[in-house]
């Protein structure tokens, strides 16, 4: 079925590139004659346009996302690297991510070979048509994959088979929401599958960690995960937290703590402690880069709460490795890149 | 920095020890999940893989559409402790002389290193364009049946940079941080932070 539906938008993609050729021609023709009809071929051509424009935006943001890390993220790995003793196993690694960052931008090729499950996150105005803009977003990760912008990543779960395009059920997932604004923003997040089999979800009390329904026992949860998760999720890492809400809800609210930029405050004072502690306290384990042992385990935490039942009180954790790819531009009228938000 | 240098053996592999640094020349299989599940099934190899390493990678790899040849265009390693119940077999039954991955790997690995001259390598998780920029050519591929970043892709590297984190002699540096680690944690737990 997944493959189905790829080829199904990658079809779409081929005819509406016929219909758009076959628009440009009829246009010189008509324009010739210059009839009546000028104007209304005219609206018609524009809203193609505006359509490739997207395209082409889209396709930028993935480009752009998959080679350059954000500046946050930038500044906080060369401050490890500076952390680091130096002539150590730590420092050596972390001296390969600063090049492999440089490497990546100067190429623009991806910063890793995962380029993981491709999460976009845009928010809209009133009145605006998402099953469209669902599509739009498919055919540009199609584009993508095919220019190598994005790895072949997407599995069908029953049958083994990779459809090529990263286009399926689930692929790539998009979250929609709307907001007061007049414009539409488009965040993405490609978080790799090394670091997302790390995230945890603990559910308190936990007897084995002396873990209460308060801050404390949120607390004891995370260094536990943090602990877990040396070496696997590629070191030093930054979490995303959820304390409350249900499984799902807690899982979504983890990962969109992420886009939260390294450098801002929490406005609930407990928390902004709580986020502050847990990266001191990790530092202190001596996971550090990799796994190898060293001073930085941790390069950021962030946490929100949801109201959660009575019965329940989960904390869900999303890790992102130190390739902490995420990017966000902000469309103009004309689906250009307006401004890019990180 | 300590260099390995194509054709590899038992014996120099057995010289590496836990902490080293090391500049591997020659050749390279990548060989992940499905590979390993399959070997472990009993499908005998497409290849030869005596004497050789396996890079546990699934690669960006794009072919030119004129004259078919493959590209690497990042390709870091991938987690490496969901081989851990095929990795000691495979160093039994094909006679390979190490693996690169990341994140290490467990006790049966450990011992499967120490009975058959076996190391593992660590390599930089993530840094897939540095690692990318070590491999000269993309010699062959098999089993791209099993898709592109599952398939056997035979690698020429120059240089590539990894870490001993376990040798041949019982020495594992991840079972030495996770319990030093451990340590700390249980600290960490007892205090009462709020």
């Amino acid at each position: 079925m997944a493959k189905k539906k790829a080829k199904k938008v990658a079809k779409t993609v081929a005819k509406k590139q016929v219909k758009k050729s076959a628009a440009k021609s009829t246009k010189k023709v008509v324009a010739k004659k210059a009839t009546l009809k000028k104007s209304a071929l005219k609206k018609s051509a524009s809203v193609v346009n505006i359509t490739k424009t997207l395209e082409i935006s889209l396709i930028e943001l993935i480009k752009n996302t998959s080679a350059i890390l954000p500046d946050d993220v930038q500044k906080v790995i060369l401050e490890a690297l500076e952390r680091e003793e130096k002539n150590t196993t730590a420092e050596y690694a972390m001296n390969i991510i600063k090049a492999n960052i440089e490497l990546a931008k100067k190429k623009s090729q991806p910063l890793c070979q995962d380029t993981g499950t491709v999460l976009f996150y845009v928010s809209h105005p009133q009145n605006f048509d998402q099953i469209k803009f669902t599509k739009e977003i498919q055919k540009a990760v199609v584009k993508a994959t095919e220019k190598g912008y994005l790895r072949q990543n997407s599995v069908d779960s029953l049958t083994g088979e990779n459809s090529g395009m990263n286009v399926g059920p689930g692929h790539p997932s998009i979250h929609y929401h709307q907001h007061n604004k007049k414009t539409v923003e488009v965040k993405l997040m490609l978080k790799g599958g090394g670091c997302e089999n790390v995230g945890a979800q603990y559910s308190l009390p936990h007897t084995a960690l002396d873990a209460g329904r308060d801050l404390d026992g949120v607390r004891k949860v995370i260094l536990d995960a943090v602990h877990k998760a040396q070496g696997k999720g590629c070191g030093p890492g930054v979490l995303g937290i959820c304390i409350g809400g249900d499984r799902g809800a807690g899982y979504i609210e983890s990962k969109e703590q992420l886009l939260r930029r390294l450098d801002d405050k929490n406005a609930v004072a407990s928390l902004a402690e709580l986020e502050a502690e847990i990266v001191q306290t990790s530092n202190k384990l001596g996971i550090g880069p990799m796994g190898f042992g060293g001073k930085t385990t941790l390069l950021g935490c962030k946490i929100s709460a949801l109201n959660r039942l009575p019965a329940s009180f989960f904390v869900s954790i999303s890790y992102m490795c130190w390739a902490f790819r995420r990017q966000g531009i902000e469309l103009s009228e004309k689906n250009q890149i307006k401004k890019w938000l990180y | 920095m300590k260099k390995l240098n194509y054709p590899f053996t038992h014996e120099a592999v057995r010289d590496l020890k836990v902490g080293d640094m090391v500049l591997i020349s020659g050749k390279l299989f990548t060989g992940r999940d499905a590979v390993h599940k399959r070997l472990h099934d009993g499908v005998k190899p497409p290849v030869d893989l005596s004497n050789q390493i396996i890079y546990h990678c699934g690669p960006v790899i794009l072919q030119d559409k004129k004259t078919g040849k493959y590209q690497v265009t990042a390709a870091g390693p991938t987690t490496s402790i969901r081989e851990e119940p095929y990795q000691a077999d495979v160093m039994k039954d094909y006679g390979i002389v190490g693996v690169i991955g990341k994140g290490g790997m467990g006790p049966k690995t450990l011992a499967g290193c120490k009975e058959y001259g076996c190391v593992y390598f660590h390599a930089i998780g993530g840094a897939a364009q540095v690692l990318a920029e070590k491999i000269n050519s993309v010699d062959a591929v098999y089993w791209l049946d099993l898709g592109s970043p599952e398939a056997i892709w035979e690698l020429s590297v120059t240089e590539f940079p990894v870490v001993v984190t376990m040798d041949a002699h019982g020495n594992s540096l991840h079972a030495k941080v996770e319990s030093a680690s451990n340590e700390q944690l249980q600290k960490a737990l007892k205090e009462n932070g709020h």
